[in-house]
């Protein structure tokens, strides 16, 4: 299983990527950590007449943590942004949703901006991104944009950069005072895409009640689904879970029903939202 | 004091090569060779006639040496495959072409050949073949075969290849006269061996010595060359084949000739440069061989006791588009279906039916995993309908331990009658179900429950008809330095041959471990083989290592009993050295003796030398080679069993079922089996870890997947499932038990498939003690699980009665 | 000219005029700089096995998931199947030949506290996928130097194996961790 051959370019700046997209654009795929796109490529499932490779880009190996949040260069790395310290604390749905990515080795190359430009439903980080209400800037010979996760995210392996567009960085807003985060999800087998997944952002008001509950879901929509559960939770767990069945759309295919993943979007909706609740309590307790 | 090494968990001996990555695989082969590189356009199509092919533009493509279509085939290599086992059942037998002739059966099916520098630009040269297909109806699937709608091949309108009745007794009395009477249907999806190594061909053609040699990732390396000389017209004496490092094989490599072991070589003669193919995964997935399928109906009969009085099984068996292999899978599924028990009567007839898909051939099992399937869910559904407990039920059924050598009255795999020489099937019984606590499983079940934990257990028991013949050879030589080379002609993909059959050689002859060194599956230095397959390895390799170890042995002692002036009677060898008993002094090192064994005795080097103070002067009256005799100190012996000896064993499981995901998981694993002698503990145990693994993943996770069109929709890693470790229990608990084989030297049993064959049978019985309604159909998965508990609990799946009288106790204790 | 698609669904190749391009990639392998020269596609793997021949890498499935072809891409473990040569030239990389001790030639070579480990444990039947999971563990008890159990199951989730059925390979994660730690000791 062998890549068809294609014209390489290696560039070194953001600037020279962006000249090659320019010219070569419909024809050029970029590629960074190459764990999605190398695997369709020795598939000849698709077979781009041109590659960026980006992984001369030193500048975009970055993690960096604000007050806002964290900023992850397109060509920093899963396990990078995995072990950040800082962005652990930051956002912790980053780190629990990593760790859930494929193996550590997978992770060792594959990017998380990757993963995000790559708009799998199937993908963890495209959840996360969703949930937190993230962004994703894209550069052009026409200059910067910055996309928002709600309108980043057209359809299954979609995203909305354009052809001559190079996404250079994401961002996730960080996880508010009072706030508790988690990320559970159910595969056939460990660390294989996810019959479903679950992330969860549950708000604690001054009083210890629950001010708001997010979901966001992963393997149940063409593109990712972001529920608000606030008041189904107050009704009842059980009324969470149920709005969450009825709201997903999954699909049936060899590994899953569409039956089966509604049961485990129910499921999980619950489990995340309790872990993320008791999380938040114990940021509570130790601020 | 004497070391024996036979019954020793000696550490391998291949270790040392493989961690350090310096194994050679059929890939690594003639790393300086420039070998020209394969890849095939296969059919995209489950069943198409070809109109034409036109390879115009995949010659521009630089690189590429030349291509190859049917056409170009000549002589028996234009002449479909062979059928390796035919059957007098088999009628309507039907292979392919090494390169498709007009019409393809099932999508992967190789219909041109392309040569190039590199899999690179071969593969950019497939990719611009175009092919004109005329599409024709796909039939896939067990019951679209049965159906006919469509034929697979048109002068088989029934798909049916083969039909076969085997009975004993008198089914349909003793079903009529008999208590209770059970009938029911049963499926086994298909699975496959998937070693991690594909297959692969290395062929060079030597122009000086019009000599072929192929490297190939098989199993069988003597038939390889067999097939290859006779499809190329070459003399046997000038086709050599080697089976190198082999990355598993688990029966898919037994298979053969395969259509790329004939064209490659073809084409390294005809361009006189080397020519390799590596398959790569897809082409495992869709050109290879898959097993399993299966779908059955089962008649039982039975009395108040659980006995079965009548036993009456029909079944389908999906073999693919072909029949290259014959009908041993379901051959073997009739006739191991009886497993440990002696049913009164019994009777088992079976369709082997032909798809679109690709070909089955066996897979570690062979068919014994489906035949186990129906025995042991019959047993539990017998033990379901008299609310008797499931042990209880198999021990009435079982061959009692004073009852061998049991005839099972049908005949086995091997053409011979399917008796079962030794065995103790109670004693396995009770040390399964000391293993797994069977007999306090109740109350663990119970506490469970009260915690909303849904547990369940399971058992399931199997023999195993190994070491089938008809012979295996080997061929033991002392060399002059005192190292003992050893040939057998089978082959090795992992179960550490190197390192077993030097340990019975070390025993036998008398010689240290490490001075011993085996090769397996190289036609240069053996000729004679069946292969390895049907766990036979030990068993006939075994036993042919040690009949030649002991004539070596033989010969030296007399040798040396000449140049010591003595009787053999008095000598002994031990550790590489022939000495008089209780006189070490008098003695000679083997090397030695092998001199001594030479009448040429050109003083080569040291050990020559040395052996001259042994010459004693010539008789010049008499021959210096006996006419009885040979120059040399070795022996070639052979095997031959009178019939297969039979392995058995019995597995159970606990398992644990997620209410609400309906995820399954393995809560503990427990093995008692009975291989009879064990050669090295350790590699039995590894063996039997293996095969459990791919138990589960069969149980639970392995499926191939095919659409109405014949696309196999998960071929690749990421779709067909097989188990990581994460997905394995914690530990496989493993009990020996050993009934020595009456009928080979050692007393060995095959070991190699017992780790996997009564998986889904266990599993299937665990699951269905946890949900208390039937469980008929493998693999199952969360999803297939909750489909059916979504069916169950709104009444449209029945409960068993064990599972309608826990939820009315549940009931009553205002449980539910 | 124009190529049809054929039904396996593959888009319309390029037509190149001439030869591929290749390019000039160097690497640091096990120590030694080492240059080949490929074109861009040349997978990782390949140009170890092939280019280089280091035939101790193995390739399983091309697509990610089996992990026989794990190589230590500056110290860290990943996929050389699903990396190109060409993006990683300047790098280092390690693979199963550079794991060993030492190679005092043939039979002397000093096993690695992990080849040690598989050899006690039978951690290895065929040896097809034990390059992929040595070069894991070892790269693995760098950061975990004392794992439980579980945490050696972990350690080798993303590795297939076909013969051994796991449960010897976590032995032999727990007895590398212990070889290391005697090793160190004295």
């Amino acid at each position: 299983m062998k890549p068809a051959p294609f014209a390489w370019h290696g560039p070194e700046s953001v600037g020279e990527a962006i000249a090659v997209l320019a010219e070569y654009g419909p024809e050029a795929k970029v590629l960074a950590g190459g764990q999605s796109l190398i695997p369709l490529l020795a598939m000849r499932l698709a077979a781009p007449a041109h590659l960026v490779d980006i992984n001369r880009i030193v500048a975009l190996d970055d993690v960096t943590v604000t007050a806002a949040g964290v900023t992850v260069g397109a060509l920093a790395r899963h396990t990078r942004v995995e072990k950040d310290p800082a962005a652990a604390i930051a956002q912790p749905l980053l780190p629990q949703a990593l760790r859930l990515v494929a193996h550590p080795t997978i992770r060792n190359r594959g990017t998380t901006v990757g993963s995000l430009a790559h708009a799998d439903p199937a993908g963890e980080l495209t959840a996360v991104l969703a949930l937190t209400g993230g962004t994703v800037t894209a550069a052009s010979v026409r200059g910067e944009r910055v996309i928002s996760a709600a309108d980043f995210f057209l359809g299954p392996l979609e995203s909305a950069l354009a052809a001559d567009e190079l996404a250079i960085r994401a961002f996730f807003p960080g996880l508010t005072a009072g706030s508790g985060s988690s990320f559970v999800e159910i595969a056939r087998r460990h660390g294989d895409y996810a019959l479903c997944g679950v992330g969860a952002i549950a708000e604690l008001d001054d009083g210890g009640g629950l001010r708001a509950l997010r979901c966001g879901y992963l393997s149940v929509s063409e593109t990712p689904l972001v529920l608000d559960l606030t008041d189904a939770w107050s009704a009842g767990e059980q009324h969470a879970a149920e709005l969450a069945r009825a709201a997903v759309d999954p699909v049936t295919d060899i590994h899953a029903s569409a039956g089966y993943r509604r049961q485990l979007a129910a499921v999980l909706t619950v489990r995340a939202a309790r872990q993320a609740i008791s999380t938040a309590r114990a940021r509570e307790v130790a601020a | 004091m004497v070391t024996r090494y036979v019954g020793q968990p000696i550490r391998r001996t291949e270790d040392l090569r493989l961690v350090t990555g310096a194994g050679r695989y059929t890939d690594d082969i003639g790393g300086g060779d420039h070998a020209l590189e394969a890849a095939f356009v296969r059919s995209p199509h489950a069943h198409a006639r070809i109109a034409d092919i036109d390879v115009t533009d995949a010659l521009d493509v630089e690189g590429v040496v030349a291509i190859y279509t049917y056409e170009d085939l000549e002589g028996a290599a234009a002449r479909p495959l062979p059928v390796l086992i035919p059957h007098p059942a088999l009628h309507a037998a039907r292979t392919a072409y090494p390169l498709a002739n007009g019409v393809v059966h099932h999508v992967g099916e190789p219909i041109a050949m392309v040569v190039a520098e590199n899999r690179y630009l071969a593969e950019d040269a497939v990719a611009r073949i175009r092919v004109d297909y005329e599409i024709l109806a796909p039939v896939v699937g067990i019951d679209a075969a049965r159906a006919a709608q469509h034929a697979v091949h048109d002068d088989v309108p029934d798909n049916i290849a083969a039909h076969l009745v085997q009975q004993v007794g008198s089914v349909g009395p003793a079903m009529a006269a008999a208590p209770h009477v059970l009938e029911f249907d049963l499926t086994i999806e298909r699975s496959c061996s998937m070693p991690l190594e594909g297959r692969g061909v290395h062929a060079r053609w030597d122009v000086d010595d019009q000599s072929l040699r192929v490297y190939s990732s098989t199993q069988a390396a003597t038939s390889v060359r067999a097939a290859i000389a006779a499809k190329l017209g070459l003399s046997l004496t000038k086709v050599e084949v080697i089976a190198p490092d082999v990355g598993g094989g688990f029966g898919v490599k037994i298979m053969h000739p395969w259509p790329e072991e004939i064209v490659v070589p073809m084409a390294a003669i005809r361009l006189g440069r080397p020519v390799k193919w590596t398959e790569d995964r897809r082409e495992h997935f869709v050109s290879s061989a898959h097993e399993r399928g299966q779908q059955h109906h089962v008649t039982v009969g039975f009395d108040d006791t659980g006995k079965i009085l009548a036993l009456d099984v029909t079944f389908w068996h999906d073999n693919g588009a072909y029949t290259p292999y014959g009908i041993i899978c379901p051959i073997v599924t009739s006739t191991q279906l009886l497993g440990p028990y002696k049913p009164g009567a019994y009777r088992v007839e079976f369709c082997s039916v032909y798809t679109t898909t690709v070909i089955v051939t066996p897979y570690r099992g062979a068919g014994r995993p489906q035949g186990v399937f129906a025995m042991e869910r019959t047993m539990d559904r017998i033990a379901d309908a008299l609310g008797m407990d499931r042990t209880t039920v198999r021990a009435v059924n079982m061959i009692q331990p004073d009852e061998f050598p049991f005839d099972q009255g049908l005949i086995f795999q091997d053409g011979r009658p399917l008796i079962y020489d030794s065995g103790n099937y109670p004693a396995q019984l009770a040390m399964i179900k000391d293993m797994i606590g069977w007999d306090g499983f109740e109350a663990q079940r119970a506490e469970a429950a009260e915690h909303g934990r849904l547990l369940g257990i399971g058992i399931g028991c199997y023999v195993e008809g190994t070491g089938p013949g008809p012979y295996e050879g080997a061929h033991v030589q002392v060399m002059t330095d005192g190292r003992v080379e050893v040939a057998i002609g089978l082959t090795s993909q992992g179960q550490g041959h190197q390192t077993v059959f030097a340990q019975i050689v070390a025993d036998e002859l008398g010689v240290p471990f490490d001075s011993v060194h085996i090769t397996t599956g190289d036609t240069r230095r053996f000729g004679y083989a069946v292969g390895t397959f049907a766990s036979r390895a030990a068993v006939m390799s075994g036993s042919a290592v040690a009949l030649a170890a002991r004539a070596v042995k033989a010969k030296a002692l007399r040798v040396a009993s000449d140049a010591l002036e003595c009787s053999a009677d008095d000598l002994e060898l031990i550790s590489g050295v022939v000495s008089v008993k209780g006189n070490p002094t008098a003695c000679i090192p083997l090397g030695q003796v092998a001199v001594l064994s030479n009448p040429l005795r050109y003083a080569f080097d040291e050990a020559a030398q040395a052996a001259t103070q042994f010459a004693r002067p010539a008789d010049p009256n008499v021959p210096p080679v006996a006419e009885d005799d040979e120059p040399g100190l070795e022996g070639r012996e052979y095997y031959s069993p009178p019939r297969s000896t039979f392995a058995s064993g019995m597995h159970a499981a606990i398992v644990e079922i997620d209410p609400d995901t309906s995820e399954i998981s393995i809560e503990k694993y427990c093995v008692v089996h009975d291989c009879g002698t064990l050669i090295n503990p350790m590699i039995v145990r590894g063996q039997v870890h293996g095969g459990v693994a791919q138990g589960i993943g069969g149980a639970l996770y392995e499926t191939l997947a095919y659409d109405e069109h014949g696309q196999l929709l998960n071929a690749s890693f990421m779709d067909f499932l097989m188990p990581y470790a994460t997905e394995m229990p914690d530990r496989i608990e493993i009990g020996h038990q050993e009934t020595p084989s009456p009928l080979n030297p050692l007393g060995i049993k095959g070991a190699g498939e017992a780790g996997v064959i009564p998986v889904s049978a266990v599993i299937a019985s665990a699951v269905e003690d946890a949900v208390g309604f039937r469980i008929d159909a493998m693999p199952i998965s969360p999803n297939i699980l909750f489909g059916l508990r979504v069916e169950f609990a709104a009444g449209r799946v029945e409960p068993t009665a064990v599972g309608r009288a826990r939820s009315d106790h549940a009931d009553r204790k205002g449980m539910a | 000219m124009s190529i049809p698609k054929d039904n396996t669904g593959s888009p319309a190749v390029i037509v190149a005029d001439g030869a591929e391009p290749t390019y000039d990639v160097t690497l640091t392998v096990n120590g030694v700089h080492r240059v080949a020269r490929v074109p861009a596609r040349r997978t990782l793997s390949d140009f170890l096995r092939h280019d280089l021949q280091l035939t101790g890498t193995h390739v399983g499935c091309e697509h990610g998931v089996c992990g026989a072809c794990t190589v230590l891409l500056d110290g860290a473990p990943v996929r050389s199947c699903l990396t190109f040569a060409v993006s990683v030239d300047g790098h280092s990389v390690t693979t199963i030949e550079g794991i060993a001790g030492s190679t005092g030639g043939a039979g002397a070579a000093v096993l690695s506290p992990v080849q040690q480990a598989f050899r006690e444990c039978h951690a290895l039947q065929c040896g097809f996928c034990t390059p992929g999971f040595i070069t894991t563990i070892t790269a693995g008890l760098v950061e975990l130097p004392n794992p439980t159990r579980a945490d050696a199951v972990d350690m080798i989730a993303g590795n297939l194996c076909r013969c051994t059925g796991y449960q010897n390979i976590v032995d032999a994660v727990l007895r590398a961790a212990e070889l290391t730690r005697e090793r160190g000791e004295r």
